[in-house]
């Protein structure tokens, strides 16, 4: 299917997760890996507020550039690195087709 | 002892709507809550947010939703404990529920509801080893009594409005040297108290370091002093009486884990086929707390699981009486007089 892209999500063990994607139904990362039942919570539901679903992006797929919100989020969050960002600021989109991700550390998991 | 027909285990939107339904079958609420208002996750995370799926509200903020349930609850007098969390429950001989929270506070009800949310809100604490090590001797996450930091030398963190807000207040009010430590540049805190914080380090009264981290703590029997690194690389010991991490809470299911429910997936495992009970009778779970094939964590839903769920504890609690389905429109809401 055209609207069908392949995200790559390593969890936090280390195992790579294939992951089919629409992007035809407003869909970010964090919805996406909950979907896939990733250990991955989304406390605050995707309003950039609780830092859980915090990823490395691994591949160029999608720009490191942070949004004001998520950038205030990640700024009091841990384990951050330069190329953090939060799954639920990432609107899947066709040319998000190859990203590799790998899941944040957590207390929750 | 405080006595309710109905227990409910939180404070948010689906527990104070509870009350509404409870109220309209003449059935009397107390809510426990481990934040000190009422409001759960609509006033401690996004009272600021709108929120545009709620019937009859094309759009309402998440503080302003919790005011009208306040207003809609008042006249069933509702009755709370709050700033404590539920920790045990016991079944009594009189087929009871005794609720007992951290506090020693305790509670006695022939019906739990539990709508408790994703949980309790507890502190989020930096991830550094020997964090523990000095809780209540040097850290703490929450200021309760600012007192007992007067004439300290405090070293806090955190880029949100409580740790700009509290910045401020120890330097102003209870004439404590304050360094304000902040990972980035800027603040998630409101531009005014950011204002503030600035104008008062650039007057001498505080001091505010940015692009920093504290990493390490150091002290034999109590916190003697933060280790701060820096983004350009520096890293400065600083001696201090206290440091206050303050980033925030996050929710967590807590004790009501070890309650003997059956949870999947940290929610607690319900009926929806008659009436949100529990596995364990008595016991209802409302509202995001709880899953069922096809759940959805809307408080929406936890609106309709209340109303089913307090038809329920109705039958159980007056085995013997008859009750029909009453229409506000026809009967108006009949308070209670106390």
């Amino acid at each position: 299917m055209e609207d069908l892209i392949k995200i790559t999500v390593i969890d936090r063990e280390g195992v790579s997760h294939e992951l089919e994607a629409p992007t035809d139904m407003g869909m970010n990362l964090m919805e996406l890996c909950k979907s896939y039942e990733l250990p991955v919570l989304g406390t605050c539901g995707g309003m950039a507020m609780c830092a859980s679903c915090q990823v490395y992006v691994e591949n160029d797929k999608v720009t490191l550039e942070r949004n004001d919100d998520e950038q205030a989020m990640l700024d009091d969050a841990w384990y951050v690195e330069d190329n953090s960002r939060l799954g639920c600021q990432i609107h899947l989109a066709p040319e998000h087709d190859g990203l590799v991700v790998r899941l944040a550390p957590s207390d929750d998991f | 002892m405080i006595t309710t027909d109905i227990l409910i285990i939180g404070a948010g939107p689906v527990g104070l709507f509870t009350v509404f339904e409870a109220g309209l079958l003449k059935l009397r609420c107390h809510l426990i809550d481990s934040l000190a208002e009422p409001g759960g996750q609509c006033a401690e995370i996004y009272p600021k947010k709108p929120i545009y799926d709620i019937p009859g509200f094309p759009s309402v903020l998440a503080g302003d939703l919790v005011s009208n349930l306040m207003e809609q609850i008042a006249p069933f007098n509702p009755t709370f404990t709050l700033g404590e969390s539920a920790v045990t429950v016991e079944e009594t001989e009189d087929d009871q529920f005794i609720v007992t929270t951290d506090k020693g506070t305790k509670h006695k009800a022939p019906i739990v509801a539990i709508a408790g949310g994703l949980g309790v809100f507890t502190p989020r604490k930096p991830p550094i080893a020997n964090i523990t090590d000095f809780e209540d001797k040097g850290i703490k996450y929450i200021v309760k009594d600012p007192e007992e930091w007067r004439d300290q030398k405090v070293v806090i963190s955190g880029g949100g409005d409580t740790a700009l807000d509290w910045t401020i207040y120890f330097a102003e009010t209870l004439n404590c040297d304050v360094t304000l430590v902040h990972r980035s540049q800027s603040f998630r805190a409101h531009n005014d108290s950011v204002q503030k914080a600035m104008d008062m380090a650039e007057a001498g009264k505080l001091k505010i370091m940015l692009d920093a981290e504290v990493k390490e703590l150091k002290g034999t029997d109590k916190l003697d002093a933060v280790v701060i690194k820096t983004k350009a690389g520096e890293v400065i010991e600083e001696k201090v009486d206290s440091w206050l991490p303050l980033f925030g809470l996050t929710p967590k299911l807590g004790p009501i884990a070890d309650w003997g429910l059956e949870i999947e997936k940290g929610a607690i495992k319900v009926d929806n086929a008659t009436d949100y009970r529990t596995n364990r009778p008595g016991i209802y779970a409302i509202g995001d707390v709880n899953t069922y094939p096809g759940k959805l964590k809307l408080i929406l839903c936890g609106f309709h699981e209340a109303t089913i769920m307090c038809q329920a504890a109705f039958a159980k609690i007056h085995p013997d009486k008859k009750n029909v389905l009453k229409y506000t429109t026809v009967n108006g809401v009949n308070g209670f007089e106390s």
